[in-house]
Protein backbone atom coordinates (compact mmCIF):
# COMPACT_ATOMS: atom_id res chain seq x y z
CA UNK A 1 0.00 0.00 0.00
CA UNK A 2 -0.03 2.14 2.08
CA UNK A 3 0.91 5.11 2.48
CA UNK A 4 -0.11 8.23 1.39
CA UNK A 5 -3.12 9.06 2.75
CA UNK A 6 -3.72 11.93 4.25
CA UNK A 7 -1.21 12.92 7.87
CA UNK A 8 -1.60 15.76 9.72
CA UNK A 9 1.28 18.53 9.54
CA UNK A 10 2.35 20.69 11.91
CA UNK A 11 2.47 24.60 12.00
CA UNK A 12 5.78 25.74 10.67
CA UNK A 13 8.30 26.32 13.24
CA UNK A 14 9.12 29.88 14.45
CA UNK A 15 12.72 30.01 13.57
CA UNK A 16 12.25 28.74 9.97
CA UNK A 17 15.13 30.27 8.41
CA UNK A 18 14.41 33.69 6.15
CA UNK A 19 15.96 32.53 2.26
CA UNK A 20 18.20 34.08 0.29
CA UNK A 21 15.79 35.41 -2.49
CA UNK A 22 18.01 34.76 -5.59
CA UNK A 23 18.58 31.01 -4.42
CA UNK A 24 14.97 30.40 -3.71
CA UNK A 25 14.24 32.41 -7.54
CA UNK A 26 16.25 29.83 -9.13
CA UNK A 27 14.81 26.45 -7.44
CA UNK A 28 11.33 27.81 -8.20
CA UNK A 29 12.49 28.27 -12.08
CA UNK A 30 13.88 24.99 -11.90
CA UNK A 31 10.69 23.25 -10.39
CA UNK A 32 8.80 25.16 -13.07
CA UNK A 33 10.73 23.79 -15.68
CA UNK A 34 9.35 20.52 -14.43
CA UNK A 35 12.93 19.57 -13.39
CA UNK A 36 13.79 17.06 -10.44
CA UNK A 37 15.16 18.65 -7.28
CA UNK A 38 17.91 15.83 -6.32
CA UNK A 39 19.58 15.55 -2.60
CA UNK A 40 22.79 18.35 -3.40
CA UNK A 41 20.61 21.01 -4.54
CA UNK A 42 20.11 24.02 -2.87
CA UNK A 43 16.01 23.77 -1.03
CA UNK A 44 14.46 26.11 1.16
CA UNK A 45 14.23 25.06 5.04
CA UNK A 46 10.30 25.00 4.55
CA UNK A 47 11.05 22.45 1.60
CA UNK A 48 13.22 19.93 2.96
CA UNK A 49 10.86 19.83 6.40
CA UNK A 50 7.37 19.35 4.76
CA UNK A 51 9.19 16.76 2.36
CA UNK A 52 11.33 14.75 5.79
CA UNK A 53 8.03 14.91 6.71
CA UNK A 54 5.48 13.88 4.12
CA UNK A 55 8.14 10.95 2.64
CA UNK A 56 8.72 9.51 6.81
CA UNK A 57 5.25 9.39 7.22
CA UNK A 58 4.69 7.72 4.56
CA UNK A 59 7.48 5.24 5.20
CA UNK A 60 5.72 4.74 8.88
CA UNK A 61 2.45 3.73 7.31
CA UNK A 62 4.38 1.32 5.39
CA UNK A 63 5.49 -0.47 8.61
CA UNK A 64 2.81 0.26 10.45
CA UNK A 65 0.06 -1.00 7.78
CA UNK A 66 2.00 -4.11 7.58
CA UNK A 67 0.83 -5.48 10.95
CA UNK A 68 -3.03 -5.64 9.92
CA UNK A 69 -2.28 -7.50 6.88
CA UNK A 70 0.52 -9.96 8.67
CA UNK A 71 -1.92 -11.10 11.27
CA UNK A 72 -4.07 -12.79 8.22
CA UNK A 73 -0.59 -14.56 6.73
CA UNK A 74 -0.86 -17.08 9.35
CA UNK A 75 -4.33 -17.23 8.40
CA UNK A 76 -4.71 -17.38 5.10
CA UNK A 77 -7.12 -19.74 3.34
CA UNK A 78 -4.91 -21.86 1.19
CA UNK A 79 -1.29 -22.03 -0.11
CA UNK A 80 -1.59 -19.73 -2.86
CA UNK A 81 -3.38 -16.67 -0.54
CA UNK A 82 -0.83 -17.71 1.89
CA UNK A 83 2.05 -17.29 -0.54
CA UNK A 84 0.55 -14.22 -2.03
CA UNK A 85 -0.02 -12.45 1.12
CA UNK A 86 3.43 -12.90 2.51
CA UNK A 87 4.64 -11.30 -0.76
CA UNK A 88 2.51 -8.53 -0.71
CA UNK A 89 3.05 -7.73 2.99
CA UNK A 90 6.87 -7.89 1.90
CA UNK A 91 6.46 -5.50 -0.44
CA UNK A 92 5.22 -3.33 1.86
CA UNK A 93 8.08 -3.45 4.01
CA UNK A 94 10.68 -2.82 0.93
CA UNK A 95 8.43 -0.30 0.30
CA UNK A 96 9.39 0.88 3.96
CA UNK A 97 13.35 1.04 3.50
CA UNK A 98 12.97 2.58 0.40
CA UNK A 99 11.06 5.32 1.63
CA UNK A 100 12.78 5.39 4.60
CA UNK A 101 16.32 5.64 2.45
CA UNK A 102 14.49 9.03 0.25
CA UNK A 103 13.91 10.58 3.57
CA UNK A 104 17.57 10.08 4.36
CA UNK A 105 18.74 11.41 1.40
CA UNK A 106 17.50 14.84 3.14
CA UNK A 107 19.29 14.59 6.27
CA UNK A 108 17.56 12.32 8.88
CA UNK A 109 18.36 8.92 10.14
CA UNK A 110 15.99 5.81 9.81
CA UNK A 111 16.83 5.23 13.26
CA UNK A 112 15.65 9.04 14.24
CA UNK A 113 12.81 8.54 12.43
CA UNK A 114 11.72 4.81 14.14
CA UNK A 115 12.35 7.13 17.27
CA UNK A 116 9.69 9.93 16.11
CA UNK A 117 7.22 7.03 15.13
CA UNK A 118 7.31 5.43 18.92
CA UNK A 119 7.25 8.57 20.76
CA UNK A 120 4.07 9.42 18.84
CA UNK A 121 5.99 12.55 17.60
CA UNK A 122 5.84 11.31 13.70
CA UNK A 123 2.47 10.04 12.87
CA UNK A 124 1.37 7.21 10.22
CA UNK A 125 -1.94 7.02 8.31
CA UNK A 126 -4.90 6.50 10.59
CA UNK A 127 -6.28 4.28 8.26
CA UNK A 128 -3.85 1.45 10.10
CA UNK A 129 -5.66 2.40 13.47
CA UNK A 130 -8.49 0.31 12.50
CA UNK A 131 -8.44 -3.81 13.56
CA UNK A 132 -8.34 -6.26 10.17
CA UNK A 133 -11.29 -8.53 11.91
CA UNK A 134 -11.68 -11.16 9.19
CA UNK A 135 -10.04 -12.65 6.10
CA UNK A 136 -12.51 -9.87 4.56
CA UNK A 137 -10.86 -6.99 6.04
CA UNK A 138 -7.34 -8.41 4.50
CA UNK A 139 -9.03 -8.87 1.31
CA UNK A 140 -10.56 -5.00 1.45
CA UNK A 141 -7.67 -3.41 2.47
CA UNK A 142 -5.64 -4.56 -0.47
CA UNK A 143 -8.26 -4.05 -2.40
CA UNK A 144 -9.33 -0.53 -2.03
CA UNK A 145 -7.07 0.91 0.67
CA UNK A 146 -4.24 -0.07 -1.86
CA UNK A 147 -6.35 1.71 -4.43
CA UNK A 148 -6.50 4.60 -2.73
CA UNK A 149 -2.87 4.54 -2.00
CA UNK A 150 -2.01 4.05 -5.56
CA UNK A 151 -4.42 7.63 -6.77
CA UNK A 152 -2.18 9.70 -4.03
CA UNK A 153 0.85 8.04 -4.90
CA UNK A 154 0.49 8.64 -8.66
CA UNK A 155 -0.22 11.78 -8.16
CA UNK A 156 2.74 12.34 -6.12
CA UNK A 157 5.59 10.67 -8.48
CA UNK A 158 4.86 13.78 -10.24
CA UNK A 159 6.31 15.82 -7.52
CA UNK A 160 9.36 17.89 -7.56
CA UNK A 161 11.57 15.74 -5.08
CA UNK A 162 13.84 13.66 -7.25
CA UNK A 163 14.63 10.65 -4.89
CA UNK A 164 10.70 10.36 -3.59
CA UNK A 165 9.17 10.62 -6.72
CA UNK A 166 11.81 7.94 -8.23
CA UNK A 167 10.75 5.80 -4.67
CA UNK A 168 6.89 6.06 -5.46
CA UNK A 169 7.10 4.98 -9.47
CA UNK A 170 8.28 1.61 -7.91
CA UNK A 171 5.56 1.55 -5.58
CA UNK A 172 3.31 1.84 -7.28
CA UNK A 173 4.01 -0.59 -9.80
CA UNK A 174 4.29 -2.86 -6.84
CA UNK A 175 1.11 -1.64 -5.68
CA UNK A 176 -0.86 -2.54 -9.18
CA UNK A 177 0.03 -5.69 -8.12
CA UNK A 178 -1.70 -5.59 -5.04
CA UNK A 179 -4.50 -4.17 -5.69
CA UNK A 180 -4.92 -7.19 -8.85
CA UNK A 181 -4.44 -9.28 -5.67
CA UNK A 182 -6.91 -7.63 -3.33
CA UNK A 183 -9.81 -7.28 -6.37
CA UNK A 184 -8.56 -11.53 -6.96
CA UNK A 185 -9.64 -11.70 -3.27
CA UNK A 186 -12.40 -10.06 -2.71
CA UNK A 187 -14.19 -11.18 -5.96
CA UNK A 188 -13.92 -15.00 -4.63
CA UNK A 189 -15.45 -13.42 -1.40
CA UNK A 190 -18.34 -11.73 -3.20
CA UNK A 191 -18.79 -14.70 -5.89
CA UNK A 192 -18.67 -17.32 -2.88
CA UNK A 193 -21.26 -19.39 -0.35
CA UNK A 194 -23.64 -16.69 1.78
CA UNK A 195 -21.33 -16.99 4.71
CA UNK A 196 -18.09 -15.71 2.39
CA UNK A 197 -20.38 -12.82 1.05
CA UNK A 198 -21.58 -11.77 4.29
CA UNK A 199 -17.66 -11.69 5.25
CA UNK A 200 -16.79 -9.51 2.79
CA UNK A 201 -20.08 -6.90 3.01
CA UNK A 202 -19.13 -6.79 7.04
CA UNK A 203 -15.78 -5.64 6.27
CA UNK A 204 -16.54 -2.94 3.09
CA UNK A 205 -19.30 -1.62 5.94
CA UNK A 206 -16.07 -1.62 8.49
CA UNK A 207 -13.78 -0.06 5.90
CA UNK A 208 -15.94 2.38 4.23
CA UNK A 209 -15.42 4.92 6.13
CA UNK A 210 -11.70 4.69 7.37
CA UNK A 211 -11.50 4.95 3.42
CA UNK A 212 -13.55 8.07 3.03
CA UNK A 213 -11.20 9.30 5.53
CA UNK A 214 -7.93 8.28 3.66
CA UNK A 215 -7.68 10.99 1.46
CA UNK A 216 -8.16 13.35 4.25
CA UNK A 217 -10.67 16.58 5.50
CA UNK A 218 -12.67 18.19 2.96
CA UNK A 219 -11.13 20.97 1.12
CA UNK A 220 -12.81 23.50 2.86
CA UNK A 221 -11.39 22.80 6.02
CA UNK A 222 -7.93 21.46 4.97
CA UNK A 223 -5.39 24.16 5.36
CA UNK A 224 -2.61 24.42 2.83
CA UNK A 225 -0.47 26.93 1.56
CA UNK A 226 -0.23 28.11 -1.59
CA UNK A 227 3.65 27.60 -1.44
CA UNK A 228 3.88 24.07 -0.92
CA UNK A 229 1.49 23.35 -4.37
CA UNK A 230 3.91 26.01 -6.20
CA UNK A 231 6.75 23.77 -4.86
CA UNK A 232 5.06 20.34 -6.12
CA UNK A 233 5.11 18.83 -2.98
CA UNK A 234 0.73 18.77 -2.81
CA UNK A 235 -0.04 18.04 -5.84
CA UNK A 236 -3.98 17.81 -5.83
CA UNK A 237 -6.47 18.18 -3.08
CA UNK A 238 -8.17 16.15 -0.08
CA UNK A 239 -11.17 16.14 -2.06
CA UNK A 240 -10.06 16.09 -5.69
CA UNK A 241 -8.51 12.65 -5.17
CA UNK A 242 -11.47 11.18 -2.80
CA UNK A 243 -13.73 11.96 -6.23
CA UNK A 244 -10.75 10.30 -8.27
CA UNK A 245 -11.48 6.99 -6.31
CA UNK A 246 -15.41 7.42 -5.55
CA UNK A 247 -15.10 7.53 -9.95
CA UNK A 248 -13.12 4.39 -9.96
CA UNK A 249 -13.75 2.13 -7.32
CA UNK A 250 -17.84 2.59 -6.91
CA UNK A 251 -19.19 1.32 -9.80
CA UNK A 252 -16.55 -1.75 -9.29
CA UNK A 253 -17.68 -1.86 -6.09
CA UNK A 254 -21.36 -2.40 -7.23
CA UNK A 255 -20.65 -4.44 -10.02
CA UNK A 256 -19.99 -7.18 -7.09
CA UNK A 257 -23.45 -6.62 -5.57
CA UNK A 258 -21.86 -5.41 -2.62
CA UNK A 259 -23.74 -2.26 -0.84
CA UNK A 260 -22.09 0.61 -0.02
CA UNK A 261 -23.10 1.61 3.35
CA UNK A 262 -23.95 5.18 2.55
CA UNK A 263 -27.58 5.73 1.52
CA UNK A 264 -27.29 9.20 -0.55
CA UNK A 265 -24.33 8.26 -2.41
CA UNK A 266 -24.61 9.46 -5.76
CA UNK A 267 -22.94 11.15 -8.58
CA UNK A 268 -24.48 14.73 -9.33
CA UNK A 269 -25.49 14.60 -13.08
CA UNK A 270 -24.83 17.93 -13.11
CA UNK A 271 -21.37 18.89 -11.54
CA UNK A 272 -20.24 14.96 -12.59
CA UNK A 273 -18.97 15.10 -8.65
CA UNK A 274 -20.07 12.18 -6.05
CA UNK A 275 -22.55 13.43 -3.06
CA UNK A 276 -22.04 11.39 -0.37
CA UNK A 277 -22.68 11.79 3.54
CA UNK A 278 -20.63 13.33 6.04
CA UNK A 279 -18.02 10.36 7.26
CA UNK A 280 -17.95 12.24 10.88
CA UNK A 281 -14.67 14.31 10.86
CA UNK A 282 -15.06 14.24 14.41
CA UNK A 283 -14.06 10.96 14.59
CA UNK A 284 -11.17 11.20 12.04
CA UNK A 285 -9.40 13.80 14.30
CA UNK A 286 -10.14 11.67 17.47
CA UNK A 287 -8.54 8.87 15.45
CA UNK A 288 -5.26 10.87 14.16
CA UNK A 289 -4.83 12.25 18.19
CA UNK A 290 -4.25 9.08 19.22
CA UNK A 291 -7.73 7.36 20.54
CA UNK A 292 -8.72 4.91 17.85
CA UNK A 293 -9.42 1.99 18.02
CA UNK A 294 -5.64 0.27 17.72
CA UNK A 295 -3.57 3.09 17.86
CA UNK A 296 -2.15 2.41 20.89
CA UNK A 297 -1.95 -1.97 20.16
CA UNK A 298 -0.01 -0.74 16.63
CA UNK A 299 2.67 1.73 18.94
CA UNK A 300 2.59 -0.81 21.73
CA UNK A 301 3.85 -4.06 18.65
CA UNK A 302 6.51 -1.36 16.74
CA UNK A 303 7.92 -0.57 20.47
CA UNK A 304 8.02 -4.32 21.18
CA UNK A 305 9.82 -5.54 18.37
CA UNK A 306 12.21 -2.47 18.63
CA UNK A 307 13.55 -3.56 21.91
CA UNK A 308 13.32 -7.24 21.28
CA UNK A 309 16.19 -6.12 18.18
CA UNK A 310 17.88 -3.87 20.51
CA UNK A 311 20.48 -6.47 21.47
CA UNK A 312 21.13 -7.60 17.31
CA UNK A 313 20.90 -4.02 16.43
CA UNK A 314 23.85 -3.94 19.64
CA UNK A 315 26.14 -6.38 17.48
CA UNK A 316 25.66 -5.23 14.16
CA UNK A 317 26.79 -1.75 15.17
CA UNK A 318 30.73 -2.66 15.75
CA UNK A 319 31.21 -5.34 13.07
CA UNK A 320 35.12 -4.87 13.80
CA UNK A 321 35.56 -5.56 17.28
CA UNK A 322 35.14 -9.13 17.34
CA UNK A 323 33.76 -11.18 20.33
CA UNK A 324 35.42 -14.52 21.14
CA UNK A 325 34.91 -16.17 24.75
CA UNK A 326 37.62 -15.61 27.23
CA UNK A 327 39.94 -18.73 27.98
CA UNK A 328 39.38 -18.95 31.60
CA UNK B 1 0.17 -50.25 -0.74
CA UNK B 2 3.61 -51.93 -1.62
CA UNK B 3 6.72 -50.68 0.84
CA UNK B 4 8.44 -49.22 -1.59
CA UNK B 5 5.40 -46.55 -2.15
CA UNK B 6 4.36 -46.36 1.62
CA UNK B 7 8.15 -45.37 1.94
CA UNK B 8 8.61 -42.68 -0.98
CA UNK B 9 5.01 -41.34 0.10
CA UNK B 10 5.90 -40.92 4.23
CA UNK B 11 9.45 -39.51 3.06
CA UNK B 12 7.81 -36.18 1.20
CA UNK B 13 4.99 -35.68 3.59
CA UNK B 14 7.17 -35.54 6.31
CA UNK B 15 9.73 -32.86 4.15
CA UNK B 16 6.16 -31.41 2.70
CA UNK B 17 5.31 -30.69 6.88
CA UNK B 18 8.34 -29.75 7.72
CA UNK B 19 8.56 -26.61 5.54
CA UNK B 20 5.01 -25.71 5.77
CA UNK B 21 5.56 -25.14 9.78
CA UNK B 22 9.41 -23.57 9.28
CA UNK B 23 7.64 -21.36 6.72
CA UNK B 24 4.46 -20.31 8.46
CA UNK B 25 6.92 -19.47 11.47
CA UNK B 26 9.41 -17.62 9.46
CA UNK B 27 6.75 -15.35 8.12
CA UNK B 28 5.20 -14.51 11.75
CA UNK B 29 9.02 -12.60 11.75
CA UNK B 30 7.27 -10.38 8.68
CA UNK B 31 6.67 -6.62 10.73
CA UNK B 32 8.77 -7.82 13.84
CA UNK B 33 12.31 -7.98 12.46
CA UNK B 34 14.93 -6.77 14.47
CA UNK B 35 15.65 -4.61 11.25
CA UNK B 36 13.60 -4.13 8.15
CA UNK B 37 16.09 -6.17 5.79
CA UNK B 38 15.37 -8.78 8.21
CA UNK B 39 11.83 -8.76 7.76
CA UNK B 40 12.60 -8.61 4.21
CA UNK B 41 14.78 -11.54 3.85
CA UNK B 42 13.19 -13.66 6.25
CA UNK B 43 9.68 -13.06 4.41
CA UNK B 44 11.69 -14.55 1.39
CA UNK B 45 12.65 -17.28 2.82
CA UNK B 46 9.26 -18.31 4.02
CA UNK B 47 7.69 -17.86 0.92
CA UNK B 48 10.62 -20.36 -0.44
CA UNK B 49 9.32 -22.97 2.43
CA UNK B 50 5.92 -22.75 1.77
CA UNK B 51 6.06 -22.66 -1.57
CA UNK B 52 7.92 -26.11 -1.26
CA UNK B 53 5.95 -27.44 0.80
CA UNK B 54 3.15 -26.65 -1.79
CA UNK B 55 5.49 -28.51 -4.47
CA UNK B 56 5.63 -31.60 -2.49
CA UNK B 57 1.76 -32.04 -1.73
CA UNK B 58 1.39 -31.62 -5.04
CA UNK B 59 3.93 -34.13 -6.19
CA UNK B 60 2.64 -36.67 -3.66
CA UNK B 61 -1.16 -35.41 -5.36
CA UNK B 62 -0.08 -36.32 -8.42
CA UNK B 63 1.81 -39.46 -7.59
CA UNK B 64 0.18 -41.53 -4.91
CA UNK B 65 -3.27 -39.41 -4.89
CA UNK B 66 -3.22 -38.27 -1.28
CA UNK B 67 -5.92 -35.09 -1.27
CA UNK B 68 -5.21 -32.00 -2.48
CA UNK B 69 -2.41 -29.56 -1.38
CA UNK B 70 -4.82 -27.12 0.70
CA UNK B 71 -6.77 -30.04 2.13
CA UNK B 72 -3.24 -31.88 2.91
CA UNK B 73 -1.61 -28.44 4.29
CA UNK B 74 -4.11 -27.50 6.37
CA UNK B 75 -7.03 -29.77 7.23
CA UNK B 76 -5.11 -33.04 8.68
CA UNK B 77 -5.85 -33.91 12.21
CA UNK B 78 -2.89 -32.71 14.38
CA UNK B 79 -1.42 -36.52 14.89
CA UNK B 80 -1.25 -36.82 11.33
CA UNK B 81 1.35 -34.55 10.61
CA UNK B 82 4.88 -35.60 10.35
CA UNK B 83 6.83 -32.60 10.92
CA UNK B 84 9.44 -32.80 13.52
CA UNK B 85 9.74 -30.88 17.08
CA UNK B 86 11.89 -28.21 16.04
CA UNK B 87 10.37 -26.60 13.58
CA UNK B 88 7.13 -26.08 15.69
CA UNK B 89 8.81 -23.98 18.60
CA UNK B 90 7.13 -20.86 18.50
CA UNK B 91 10.15 -18.26 17.16
CA UNK B 92 10.56 -16.85 20.71
CA UNK B 93 13.32 -14.12 20.11
CA UNK B 94 15.25 -13.41 16.74
CA UNK B 95 18.24 -15.66 18.48
CA UNK B 96 16.47 -19.12 18.38
CA UNK B 97 14.95 -18.64 15.38
CA UNK B 98 17.78 -17.91 13.72
CA UNK B 99 19.99 -20.21 14.86
CA UNK B 100 17.00 -22.66 14.20
CA UNK B 101 16.94 -21.32 10.57
CA UNK B 102 20.64 -22.29 10.67
CA UNK B 103 20.41 -25.47 12.03
CA UNK B 104 17.48 -26.41 9.61
CA UNK B 105 18.43 -25.29 6.95
CA UNK B 106 21.91 -26.88 6.54
CA UNK B 107 20.17 -30.11 7.34
CA UNK B 108 17.85 -29.31 4.08
CA UNK B 109 20.37 -28.46 1.56
CA UNK B 110 22.03 -31.85 2.31
CA UNK B 111 19.08 -33.62 2.31
CA UNK B 112 18.31 -32.22 -1.39
CA UNK B 113 21.43 -32.65 -2.51
CA UNK B 114 21.28 -36.00 -1.39
CA UNK B 115 17.56 -36.30 -3.09
CA UNK B 116 19.27 -35.62 -6.27
CA UNK B 117 20.62 -38.61 -6.86
CA UNK B 118 17.13 -40.51 -6.22
CA UNK B 119 15.46 -43.94 -7.87
CA UNK B 120 12.50 -41.55 -7.36
CA UNK B 121 12.47 -39.64 -10.72
CA UNK B 122 10.32 -36.85 -9.80
CA UNK B 123 11.84 -36.09 -7.21
CA UNK B 124 14.97 -35.48 -9.02
CA UNK B 125 14.09 -32.71 -10.66
CA UNK B 126 12.44 -30.62 -7.49
CA UNK B 127 15.43 -31.80 -5.48
CA UNK B 128 17.92 -29.31 -7.69
CA UNK B 129 15.36 -26.50 -7.63
CA UNK B 130 14.99 -26.33 -3.69
CA UNK B 131 18.67 -26.44 -3.73
CA UNK B 132 18.94 -23.74 -5.76
CA UNK B 133 16.72 -21.73 -3.49
CA UNK B 134 18.23 -23.39 -0.05
CA UNK B 135 21.85 -21.67 -1.41
CA UNK B 136 20.73 -18.71 -0.06
CA UNK B 137 19.16 -19.68 2.71
CA UNK B 138 22.61 -21.02 4.39
CA UNK B 139 24.54 -18.12 3.14
CA UNK B 140 21.56 -15.69 4.92
CA UNK B 141 21.90 -18.28 7.73
CA UNK B 142 25.90 -18.19 8.28
CA UNK B 143 26.58 -14.62 7.81
CA UNK B 144 24.07 -13.71 10.34
CA UNK B 145 25.22 -16.41 12.95
CA UNK B 146 28.91 -15.41 12.16
CA UNK B 147 28.01 -11.75 13.24
CA UNK B 148 25.74 -12.40 16.01
CA UNK B 149 28.51 -15.29 17.64
CA UNK B 150 31.00 -12.58 17.34
CA UNK B 151 29.41 -9.60 18.02
CA UNK B 152 29.03 -8.65 21.70
CA UNK B 153 29.06 -10.46 24.62
CA UNK B 154 25.56 -10.55 25.07
CA UNK B 155 24.39 -11.49 21.67
CA UNK B 156 27.49 -14.22 21.95
CA UNK B 157 25.94 -15.87 24.86
CA UNK B 158 22.11 -15.43 23.59
CA UNK B 159 23.24 -17.57 20.14
CA UNK B 160 25.04 -19.74 22.56
CA UNK B 161 22.09 -20.34 24.89
CA UNK B 162 20.07 -20.77 22.12
CA UNK B 163 22.16 -22.86 20.28
CA UNK B 164 21.57 -25.34 23.14
CA UNK B 165 17.98 -25.16 22.93
CA UNK B 166 17.70 -25.70 19.49
CA UNK B 167 20.42 -29.12 19.40
CA UNK B 168 18.19 -31.50 20.63
CA UNK B 169 15.22 -30.57 18.82
CA UNK B 170 17.38 -29.93 15.53
CA UNK B 171 18.61 -33.40 15.88
CA UNK B 172 14.99 -34.59 15.58
CA UNK B 173 15.07 -33.86 12.27
CA UNK B 174 16.95 -37.22 11.48
CA UNK B 175 14.47 -39.10 13.08
CA UNK B 176 14.43 -42.55 11.21
CA UNK B 177 11.86 -43.43 9.36
CA UNK B 178 9.90 -46.96 9.77
CA UNK B 179 10.96 -47.19 6.29
CA UNK B 180 14.97 -46.10 6.31
CA UNK B 181 16.00 -49.46 5.14
CA UNK B 182 13.70 -49.14 2.42
CA UNK B 183 14.65 -45.83 1.24
CA UNK B 184 18.39 -47.02 1.62
CA UNK B 185 18.02 -50.55 -0.12
CA UNK B 186 16.08 -49.04 -2.96
CA UNK B 187 18.39 -45.59 -3.13
CA UNK B 188 15.63 -43.38 -2.78
CA UNK B 189 17.75 -41.54 0.05
CA UNK B 190 20.87 -42.65 1.60
CA UNK B 191 18.85 -42.51 4.90
CA UNK B 192 18.60 -40.28 8.42
CA UNK B 193 21.93 -41.09 9.76
CA UNK B 194 23.83 -40.31 6.50
CA UNK B 195 22.40 -37.05 6.23
CA UNK B 196 22.83 -36.06 10.10
CA UNK B 197 26.69 -37.10 9.61
CA UNK B 198 26.91 -35.41 6.54
CA UNK B 199 25.15 -31.84 8.69
CA UNK B 200 27.75 -32.06 11.53
CA UNK B 201 30.75 -32.33 9.48
CA UNK B 202 29.22 -28.78 7.93
CA UNK B 203 27.71 -27.09 10.92
CA UNK B 204 30.90 -27.73 13.26
CA UNK B 205 33.74 -25.22 11.43
CA UNK B 206 30.49 -22.74 11.21
CA UNK B 207 29.95 -23.06 14.46
CA UNK B 208 33.61 -22.63 15.60
CA UNK B 209 34.50 -19.34 13.44
CA UNK B 210 30.78 -18.45 15.31
CA UNK B 211 33.17 -19.00 18.35
CA UNK B 212 29.99 -20.95 19.55
CA UNK B 213 30.58 -24.28 21.14
CA UNK B 214 28.49 -27.23 19.67
CA UNK B 215 26.62 -29.21 22.17
CA UNK B 216 27.94 -33.00 22.17
CA UNK B 217 25.38 -34.94 19.66
CA UNK B 218 25.99 -38.22 22.06
CA UNK B 219 25.23 -36.51 25.18
CA UNK B 220 22.50 -35.03 24.22
CA UNK B 221 18.54 -36.72 24.10
CA UNK B 222 16.87 -36.08 20.31
CA UNK B 223 13.87 -34.58 20.25
CA UNK B 224 12.24 -37.22 19.02
CA UNK B 225 8.40 -38.75 17.92
CA UNK B 226 7.22 -35.82 15.32
CA UNK B 227 8.31 -37.78 12.47
CA UNK B 228 5.39 -40.35 14.26
CA UNK B 229 2.56 -38.16 14.60
CA UNK B 230 3.64 -37.06 18.50
CA UNK B 231 4.03 -33.42 18.69
CA UNK B 232 4.63 -30.67 20.98
CA UNK B 233 2.21 -28.77 22.66
CA UNK B 234 3.02 -26.00 19.83
CA UNK B 235 1.69 -27.41 17.18
CA UNK B 236 -2.27 -27.71 17.54
CA UNK B 237 -2.65 -24.43 18.18
CA UNK B 238 -0.60 -23.52 14.77
CA UNK B 239 -2.64 -25.64 12.96
CA UNK B 240 -5.79 -24.27 14.73
CA UNK B 241 -4.74 -20.28 13.54
CA UNK B 242 -3.62 -21.95 9.88
CA UNK B 243 -6.95 -23.55 9.12
CA UNK B 244 -9.07 -20.65 10.60
CA UNK B 245 -10.50 -19.27 7.88
CA UNK B 246 -10.60 -22.47 5.55
CA UNK B 247 -12.58 -24.04 8.84
CA UNK B 248 -14.68 -20.59 8.86
CA UNK B 249 -16.61 -21.78 5.59
CA UNK B 250 -16.21 -25.50 4.86
CA UNK B 251 -18.87 -24.84 2.42
CA UNK B 252 -16.58 -22.83 0.33
CA UNK B 253 -15.26 -23.90 -3.00
CA UNK B 254 -13.02 -21.00 -3.39
CA UNK B 255 -10.83 -18.35 -1.15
Amino acid sequence: MYGGGYIPGSASPQEAPKEDPEKLAEFEEKINRGEKIEPHDWMPYEYRRQLIRMIEQHAHSEIIGALPEGTWITRAPGFKRKLALMAKVQDEVGHAQLLYSAAETLGKSREQMINDLLSGKSKYSNVFNYPAKTWADAAIIAWLVDAGAIINQTTNSKGSYGPYCRALERICWEESFHLRYGYDTVVALATGTKKQRQMVQDALNRWWRPIMHFFGPPDKISVHTEKLVRWKVKLATNDEMRQQFLNMYVPKIRELGLEIPDPILHKDPETGKWIYSDPDWDEFFRVINGNGPCNKERLAVRKKAEMMGQWVRRALRNPRQQYVTPLA
Amino acid sequence: MDPKQEAIKELLIKMADDQLIIGHRHSEWIGLGPILEEDIALASIAQDKVGQSYTLFQLLHDQFGTADPDTMGFLRAENEYRCCHLVEYPNGEYDFSLIRHFLFDHAEYHRFDMLQASTFEPIRGIARKFKSEIKYHILHADVWVRRLGTGTEESHQRMQAALETAFPLALGIFEPSPYEQVLIEENFFPGEDALRQRWLETIQPILEEASLQMPDPSSVEPAYGGRRGYHTEHLAPLLEEMSWTLRYDPEAERW
